[in-house]
This record gives structure tokens, sequence and C-alpha cells, in this order.
């Protein structure tokens, strides 16, 4: 079983608006696409061109109606590791290979010690670990560890995949153990909140909830009850300027 | 995964090139990272004015476009039957002679035997001037199938429309409603735009049968019935007009609301506008009650109220026929409600919104500007709020209308490129409608004349008819058929060629139009006529069929002769001005492709072909004076051809320093001086010239010196459209050129003035199938070029039906039954999956997921072809015998299609379904594991 460093003062991860998210999945194939072919990768495809087309995915996008009929709604639920706080995945692990930083929060599995034992997979809660059966080893989400602090890119570069991509700037990147930090102050403005937190395992990554603006309170005036030829004779008067 | 070790620094790529993705329309720009050699990954370019960085779900795949097994290896020759997908290999030199020796017999002959058929958009300013020159007609791309409704009715109205013509002021909009976006059109523009919206705090309605993708995230969902939009947007009007809030003064200001419309009943000139004897529209001024010159800055027009000509006879303003038309009882919200699923309450309430917003929210951009006359305003005042709509709309039989209903609307709030409203992007708006009109004059050995294959009739005069009325195109676009079929009819091309309606051609060439599946209706019969032999003499009824793809799709199978293409990765582009540019609301724009990866197969840009064949057959503007080709390659013509004088290609860096914008010499520094700018070229406009384009000296003046305008004069708003009337008018009798007798009651309904709404044709005909069944694109494929991507399959490998939960189990089907879903053309076979978000006259699905068994090189078993569907199989090409079809543009009535669902097993199939493909030539094997 594998320990957890003490807590860290500095928490990075995700806020997840879903409030924007279109379910386009830019942010699935372009972490795909990151991670692939970096330091993570490769994130195996089985029988891609075949009946069973199947990979390894950090992200996935998931679609969802809530409520009944018109009154209900769809969400887009883009959906990967939450590096929480009490990490199950990381405890579970018989060999040391699932750890969380104790710098920054971000739980990673080094690929070197994994046997592919699944326990933790089966120990997290919303399924954010998968399997890569080509290579034998647990794979997951590193929230970018291998550009957010890369000095060899521009400093807007680092960020995570997902986020640089997001078109509708759904997805924000930063350190949620700082109160004050722009992801936190979002996340106490819009009221985000936490996957499944009875469970207990206090995840970093924080959504925010889908509003709706109800109808504009201040309105025209009512419709005037006016018949065709009344209609006509207001307008026939008025003088216009071009 | 990463060793406790791993160096967090290390660096991420070699190199990095630019250029311009290739997915969709967007044309997004692209940062490609290689590392060791190989591709790394591509990211969206942060300076890019389309997307600012980002990219899409497809954009982001765009690595395993380039790695797909499908991409086609080498020229091939069919050797089996047509259809069978049997062919060798040939080079090119042969491949080139054979297509040759086909075009220059037709060439020498009767060039309008060539139909040169794009199926895709963005090489118009190519592919239709190399039509042009080659001396045919019939040339046209997608857009007849997709969403000419939108840009027909836009160019007509306001010179202009959505996507390419304009866009919503996402910055300053407090108020945007969008209809029958298919989430599509556009990509990456909208969702940057909702996002704005999203942090404005603006509201954001959206009218839709089906609540996924942008209305999912809208704050009020309109689950409107299908082919309706219409007679909301005509409720919405009267509502408005009742509750007298209206912008007069945009009104007589920006359009011909105020011009006078002959009253005369039975005349030649009935519902013409009354024209002074310089042939300038007369209004009626309240300040004197004469008739003067409407378009004079200085008279003050009545709006209503009736006035004489010279001549006695009554005439009365545009608008005031409009109003009556609205405010007539077919549109009061009572009566509209219940017709489009959409309750009264909140019709009217929408209407209250958007009055609220335009008239008591205005907002100022404060910087002063000079209109038309000369006159000097202090600022620029908007009314935001702003619409956008696509082919949800367009693709019905009453889509033009739609449309046209919707600009008025947007006419009667003043929210026409003001603050806050729908904004242009130059080179729009252009003259309502432009003054390009169709060219068919053809004759052996010359280009064609009277102007390029696609242009704009205001007139029968100006219709592509022979003497006998006969059309001179294939698809018979600008006959009576289809007089404003601006963008042409891709769809009805191969059942006239088969049917030799109005004649036989000789040679398809196909261009990236997968015409043998997702592009044509009714497919099964579309195979069998691209296979028919005549009886006759044994020959192909469609003598010759040239096709080129990047990659084996369906219609692979149904060539003579394939020319395959390169990636957008691997070759020059071109997205010109002359095109459909990339520009935004505040600045225009234009942008290249470059190759960033040197081919690894023996195929070739289709560009770079298109001109080699055309100096092969010595066509002019591609061949020299000494017969030697004018031209390289692409990348050549896209630096030195000119359109005309000074006018080429690309806009940025022109003239022989490269200090030029617009108009300019050839600079043969020029694509180095694009890829310095990241493959774009954008000029922003001046703050003075960005709103009030159409009436904007300053705009308009500049417009002229770039090329994009003949005349500074202002672009008027056509409320009232002339143009139709002069095709009612033919209708009636009138005129030289008149519609058959047949025809006659048809083009006199469709060619109103003013816009209307009628249900589709498929509410009368089609008893007994109840639903109305549409397709969107999901947003992970839309528009995609090329369909097959490792990666989007596993996200999306078929297609399911979906349906409204509550009408589902009314007809007690339940969650993961297998339906027939039938038609009167026939019946595909479907899961089903019941959804809340669903209007309940309403079946939908993904469009295109479904494939023809081996096709993109996938396995036969693969889900896209086992299990996937395509609704295509179930659109009738005709109607009561007439083109299932808008009778204004000719725009494929997609949208209309009606259905009925019958339970059937999970393992049925139709007889007519289409058998695997074998596998083709040169394709590597597929492999069983990426890693």
């Amino acid at each position: 079983m594998t320990s957890l460093p003490p807590p860290s003062k500095v928490q990075l991860g995700l806020v997840i608006d879903l409030d924007r998210c279109v379910g386009c999945h830019a942010c699935a194939t372009a972490c795909k696409e990151w991670n692939d072919g970096g330091a993570s990768g490769p994130l195996s495809d089985t029988d891609p061109y075949g009946a069973k087309p199947s990979g390894v995915w950090f992200n996935r996008v998931h679609s969802y109606e809530v409520g009944d009929g018109a009154d209900g709604c769809t969400v887009h639920f883009p959906k990967s590791c939450l590096h929480c706080a009490e990490p199950a995945c990381v405890t579970v692990c018989p060999t040391g290979a699932s750890y969380k930083r104790a710098e920054d929060g971000i739980v990673l599995v080094d690929e070197d010690l994994c046997i592919g034992c699944k326990l933790c997979s089966w120990a997290c809660p919303y399924g954010a670990r998968e399997f890569d059966a080509v290579e034998g080893v647990m794979r997951k989400c590193t929230l970018c560890v291998d550009r957010i602090y890369n000095d060899s890119m521009v400093p807007a570069d680092r960020v995570p995949a997902c986020v640089q991509v997001c078109p509708t700037s759904a997805r924000l990147f930063g350190d949620l153990g700082d109160p004050d930090s722009h992801v936190s102050r979002t996340v106490k403005e819009r009221e985000g909140f936490d996957l499944m937190p009875e469970l207990g395992y206090r995840p970093v990554n924080k959504y925010l909830p889908p509003k709706r603006q109800m109808k504009l309170a201040s309105l025209a005036t009512e419709t005037a009850a006016i018949d065709q030829a009344g209609f006509f004779l207001r307008w026939v008067d008025r003088l216009l300027t071009r | 995964m990463p060793p406790r070790d791993l160096n967090l620094s290390a660096p991420v790529s070699d190199s990095v090139k630019q250029t311009t993705c290739y997915m969709c329309a967007c044309r997004c720009g692209i940062d490609v990272h290689f590392k060791d050699g190989k591709l790394r990954y591509i990211a969206g370019n942060a300076d890019h004015p389309v997307n600012k960085g980002v990219l899409c779900g497809k954009g982001a795949s765009g690595i395993m476009k380039q790695m797909s097994p499908a991409k086609l290896h080498k020229p091939l020759l069919r050797t089996g039957e047509r259809g069978s997908n049997q062919f060798r290999e040939i080079e090119w030199d042969e491949a080139l002679e054979i297509a040759t020796g086909w075009l220059a017999n037709i060439r020498r002959t009767d060039p309008k035997r060539l139909a040169f058929f794009s199926g895709r958009d963005q090489s118009q300013a190519l592919t239709g001037w190399w039509a042009e020159q080659f001396g045919t007609p019939n040339y046209a791309a997608h857009g007849g199938f997709c969403s000419v409704n939108m840009a027909a009715a836009g160019m007509y109205s306001i010179g202009g429309s959505f996507w390419e013509f304009g866009e919503a002021d996402f910055d300053r909009t407090k108020l945007f409603v969008m209809f029958g976006v298919a989430e599509d059109h556009a990509s990456n523009p909208i969702k940057l735009g909702i996002a704005k919206l999203k942090k404005n705090g603006a509201r954001f309605v959206s009218v839709n049968p089906v609540r996924t993708g942008y209305s999912a995230v809208a704050d009020q969902w309109l689950g409107i019935r299908p082919g309706t939009d219409g007679l909301l947007i005509g409720a919405l009007i009267r509502e408005l007009l009742l509750a007298d809030r209206i912008d007069a003064e945009y009104l007589v200001r920006y359009t011909n609301a105020h011009w006078l419309v002959i009253q005369d009943p039975g005349a030649a000139d009935d519902g013409l506008f009354a024209r002074d004897a310089e042939g300038r529209p007369l209004c009626l001024d309240g300040a004197n009650g004469r008739l003067a010159d409407a378009l004079l800055p200085d008279v003050a027009p009545r709006l209503a109220g009736e006035a004489a000509l010279p001549d006695g006879r009554r005439v009365v303003p545009a608008f005031q026929l409009m109003a009556a038309r609205y405010l007539g009882e077919e549109y009061d919200t009572d009566a509209v409600a219940p017709r489009c699923d959409i309750d009264a309450a909140t019709i009217r309430g929408l209407a209250r919104e958007l009055a609220s917003v335009a008239f008591e929210q205005t907002i100022t951009v404060e910087t002063p500007w000079v209109d038309w006359t000369g006159r000097r305003h202090e600022r620029f005042t908007g009314r935001p709020v702003s619409f956008h709509a696509m082919r949800g709309i367009a693709a019905h039989d009453n889509g033009f209308h739609t449309c046209r209903a919707l600009h008025l609307l947007q006419m009667l709030l003043g929210a026409i490129d003001c603050p806050g409203g729908f904004r242009f992007k130059p080179p729009y708006p252009k003259p309502a409608p432009p003054a390009v009109k169709p060219g068919g004059d053809t004759a052996p050995n010359r280009a064609l004349k009277g102007g390029p294959p696609l242009g704009y009739p205001t007139g029968p005069a100006d219709l592509l008819l022979d003497g006998d009325g006969t059309p001179v195109r294939i698809d018979k676009a600008f006959s009576w058929d289809a007089p404003l079929a601006a963008h042409g009819q891709l769809h009805m091309l191969i059942a006239n060629a088969w049917a030799g309606d109005p004649y036989p051609v000789d040679t398809l060439f196909l261009y990236m139009a997968n015409m043998g599946w997702n592009s044509s209706m009714d497919v099964p019969a579309t195979a069998k006529m691209l296979t028919d032999r005549d009886p006759a003499t044994g020959d192909y009824r469609i003598p010759h069929i040239i096709y080129s793809d990047a990659f084996f799709s369906e219609t692979v199978a149904y060539a003579d002769l394939v020319l395959p293409d390169t990636t957008y990765l691997e070759r020059h582009d071109c997205i010109s001005l002359l095109d459909r540019p990339i520009s935004d609301a505040d600045g225009v724009a234009d942008s290249i492709r470059q190759p960033v990866i040197d081919l690894d197969r023996d195929v070739r840009p289709f560009q770079s072909v298109l001109l080699d064949l055309g100096a092969r057959l010595g066509l002019p503007g591609m061949t020299a004076a000494n017969g030697t080709p004018l031209y390289a390659d692409f990348a050549d013509y896209m630096v030195r051809h000119e359109r005309r004088p000074g006018i080429g290609m690309l806009a940025g860096w022109r003239g022989l320093r490269g200090d030029r914008e617009g108009r300019g010499a050839p600079n043969p520094a020029q694509l180095d001086a694009y890829i310095a700018n990241g493959c774009f070229w954008r000029h922003e406009l001046a703050p003075e010239q960005q709103y009030f384009k159409h009436a904007n000296k300053a705009y308009l003046d500049w417009a002229v010196r770039m090329g994009f305008l003949d005349r500074a004069d202002p672009i008027v708003f056509q409320l009232y459209s002339e143009p139709l009337q002069k095709f009612r008018l033919a209708a009636e009798g009138h005129g030289d050129v008149v519609p058959p007798q047949d025809a006659r009651d048809r083009v006199a309904a469709a060619f109103d003035p003013l816009p209307f709404w009628a249900p589709p044709g498929s509410e009368n005909g089609d008893e007994g199938f109840p639903l109305h069944a549409i397709t969107q694109r999901p947003m992970i494929m839309y528009h995609s070029w090329d369909s097959q991507n490792a990666w989007q399959r596993q996200i999306l490998a078929r297609n399911f039906l979906y349906m409204s939960r509550i009408a589902g189990e009314m007809q007690g089907l339940a969650d993961g039954d297998w339906v027939w879903i039938e038609s009167t053309t026939g019946r595909v076979r479907a899961q089903l999956r019941l959804m809340e978000g669903c209007n309940t006259h309403t079946v939908w699905t993904w469009n295109a997921v479904g494939k023809r068994a081996g096709a993109w090189n996938l396995a036969p078993d693969a889900p896209e072809a086992t299990n996937g569907f395509l609704l295509n199989h179930l659109i009738p090409t005709h109607r009561d015998g007439a083109p299932n079809a808008d009778p204004v543009t000719g725009q494929a009535a997609w949208y209309d299609l009606r259905v009925r669902l019958v339970k059937c097993r999970a393992n049925e199939v139709t007889d007519d379904r289409l058998p695997a493909l074998p596998a083709l030539p040169g394709l590597p094997r597929r492999a069983k594991v990426r890693a």
C-alpha cells in the first residue's frame, strides 16, 4: 500500500463549467493528442479501424439529460481524474506506482513500477483511470505535468492541453489550495461543487453548475389591442427622417 | 506514464510550422509541431483571427487524419464493372492523358457535356473559374444541398447572410437568438461567441427541434416543430407591429420600406416600384404630401397611406403591404402556437423581450462617423439583439422565405450592422443581390460567356434557358425549376445525367463530392444510376466519371478514373476573398495552407492537377501563347493569377514591394509574407468604418478601393424584393420569358416579393408518415470533409434514431428497440433512443456516420456499416412531379422528410442494401493496434 505525502498547500486542479460545455470533445482529443506523443504516451488504441474501436483516454465527455421534457436540461459532462486530496487509488496501490505529488497534489502513475493489477481503477469511484491493455499499465490524467512547468513553452501554453484548446473557455486551471486564486474565486462565485462529496475523497477538481437565465424581468409594454385600420392610421401621420 | 524523475521542461517539439486546418469550413489557424521528424501534435494558433488559439474536437485529432489507412496512394483506373471497386494503379502521366482525352473531346464538340461538381466549397475561386475557362456552365459545389436558402435569401435581402457573410456582435449583444443550427456552421467562431455571451451575462435563446450541443447551454430552448420557423418569425413580427415596437427611422434610412409599389393588378408592372424618369424609386414625402425621390436624404417618407402616380395609378409604400401581410390572422400568435409546438405565452414573451432589449437597452459606441450622404454622427447607436441561423431553417421547401422573414425581423428591429446586432464581415455587404449574373453561353473551344457558372438573376431574362425554354444546365439551376439557384443543384446532377434530362453528359468530374453516398438523396437509386447501362448500346448511361478525393470514400467505387488528392497538411490552399473568406466584423482577412509534411505517396494536390489539366487542354488563363503551362502549380497561381488587374487570389502583401492591400501587382514573395504571419492576412477596419457598413461613407469608399464594391452607393436592404415580383409577373404571363403553363401557379406562389410562410409540401402529400425526420452532424465530426478518424470513431462509430420519450412511449416504443424508419421512398433500420429534449413530432439522427461496408478502409463489420444508417436513403428526389426542393432556389428540402416507425428485429436488412466494397489496391492493411 502506498502512503500519501503531507497535505500540500498548492492543489492544482481543473474547474469545469457545465454552463459552457457544448460537448464538442475538443478537450478529449486535444488531451489524447498531446499525451499520446508525450511523456505519458502512448495512449494505445485497439482495433482502431475495426468492429470494436477502443482506446485509452484521460478525459471523456459524457452527455446526460436531467429532468423531463422541455423543463429538463442537457448536460455535457467532461470527466477526468479529479486529483483527490484523499485518493484511494494511491493508498490502494501495492507497488507505490500511484503517487500524489507533495508539491502540487497532482496524482500520477510511475509506469516503471506499475504491475497493471487494476486495484486503483477499482478504488476510484469516478472511473477516471484507464488500463492500457497494449502496454499493460494503468494510465490517467497528469494535469499535463509536462506542460504546466515547461520552461521550453511560452507561458500562455503552460496549461493543460484540454484547457488551452477549449473553445468555450469551459475549463479553468489553477491552484484550488489558494482561496484567492482565480479558480477558487470562480468556484465561490458560481457555487462550484464536488463530485460525490459524500464519499470523502475530497476531489480537487470542481464543477460549476449550469445556470439558466430566466426571462428578462422588465419587459416592454403589453401588446395593444389594435386592428388593421387602427394600425395604419397610427402610421399615416408619422413624419420620419432619413 | 511519468516516472518520479520526469524532466518537466523537456522540449516538446523540434520545429513548428503554421498552416490552416481543414476539418470543416471554419479554417482555423494551426501550429503543427514536429519531433524527431514526425508529426507530434497540432495546436491552435493563438494569433489567428478565426480561432484565437482554440481548436475543436476534429482539429485536435488531425494527427489521426494524417495517419488514416484510407488515404489513396496512386491514380487508379477501373478494371471491373463500375461500382465493383476493382481498379489497377496507373502512373500520373497515363491518368492525365486519359482525362485530357475525354475532356478535350468534350471541349471540341460541346463543352457543357462536362459536369464539374465539387462537394465542398473551399476551392470555388479556382474550380468555378476553371469551369468558366473550360466553357461549361455545369459547375457547382455543395451549397445547393446544404444551405443555399440561407445564403440566397440573405444576398437578395441584405447583401449578406450569416456564417462567412456576417456574425453576431458577441461582445456587445444582450439577447442572442439562434435558429436551426444543427451543431454546425460555424464551429469555433460560434463557440468563442457563446463564451462571450456567458461571460457578459447575455441571454441565449435557441430555437431548434432538438436540445443538444449549443442548445444545451442556451438559457431557453424552444423545441420547435421542423419547418415552422417562418411561422414563429411571422408571429414575432406581428407582435412587434401591434405593439408599435419597430425602428421606423432605421427602415426609411436603410431599407426600401418607404418605396412606393404600383398597385395595378393585371398590369405588366403591377407590384414593381414606381420610379421617376431617371429610374429612381419614389416615396411619399410626408412634409408636402408629394411624390419624391426615395433615395434623397432629406425627404420625410411616409410608411403608410396611398398616393397616385401622374397616370392616376395607385401606389402604396412597401411597408404597408408587409404590415398587411403580417397583421393577417395566420400569423396570430394563438394560431401559430399549436402549429409550432411553442405555447403562445412563450412566443409573446420572446417578442416582448426582443422589443425590450432593442428599444429600452440601446447601447452606443462613442465613435463619430459619416454616413453615405456626408452627414456626421457623433456615435454608433445599437440595438443589442442578434440572430444566427443555418441549415435547420434553410433545408426546407419553404426555407428561402423563412430565411427572408428572419432578415425582415432584423430590419424591423433595426439590428443589422449596429453595435450589439448582427454585423457584416467584409467584403460583405454586397448590393442585394450582387450584380453577377450566371453565364450559360457555350460553344466549342471557347470559355463560357455571359458570366461565371453561378450568379444572381434579377429577372426572368437572366435565367439560363434555351430558346425553347429547355434548361441550359444539367442540374436545371436557373431554370423555372430553381430560378435563383445561386449555388447550383448538386443533388439533381446524377439523376439528370442518368436520365439525359435536359441532355446527356459525357463526363462527370467530381471533386470531394461523396455523391455515391451521403451527398445524394435516395442512395440505392443513385447507385443504380451511376452503374446503369443503355440496353441499346451496352454503354454506361453516364459514359465517364472522374473522381478526385484524398480518401477511399464510397464514391471512389463509382469512378472510372481516380485522381488521388493530398491531405490538408501536404498542400497549398487558398482561402480567398474571391471565395469564402475568413473575415470578421471588425476586419477583412484571408489565408493560405502550406505543405508542412512531405508526401509519402504518389498523390498530387488537386488544384495543381486542375491547372495541369487546364494547360494540357490549352484553356485560356492557364496556357501561354506558346502552349506551355502558365503556372507551375497552385502555389504559383495563388501568387501570380490576377482575376482583374491588381486583384488576385490573395489580398495581403500585394505589389512588388509587398506593401499593398487588396489591389496591387503580384508579389513574388507573397507566400513568404503569409507564412511569416501565421499563414493569414488581416486588415482591421478603422473604428469609424466598423458599423452600418451598408451606409457608412468611410467603409463604402474603402470597399471600392479594395475592389469589394464597384461603387460607394449605399446598400439598400430589400424589405420588398422587386426581383421576386418580376418572376411572379412572368408567371402571370408578362414578358418574353415565362414559365411553362404547369409551373405558373408554383412560380407565382413562390415568388412573393414579401416573405411568407407556407407549410412544407410534405405536410400534404405524405399521409401515414406522421413524424418529421431530421439530421445533424455530431460536433466531433461536424462538416468533416473526410469522415473516418481513429479517435473520432471511438466517440461515435454508429448512430441511433432519437425520439421524444413521450412520443415513443405513446407509440409503444422503448429505448433500445429496433425500428424500420419508413418514408415514401424506402426504409432503413435503426436502433431507437428515447430522450427528453426533442420535439414530440420529430425523430432525428447523427448524419453521415453510417458508412458503406468496406469503404474508408474500415473493417466490413465496423459499426458504421453494421448498425449505422443514413436518412438519405429515405429522402425523395422528387415530390408530386416537382423536385423535392425550395421552388425559389432549388435547395434540397431534406429536412422536410416525413417518416413512420415500425418495430423490427435487430438483424433485419433491406433488399437494396449495397454490398461491402472490396479492398482498394495500394491501401495499407488496417492496424489491429495503434500504440
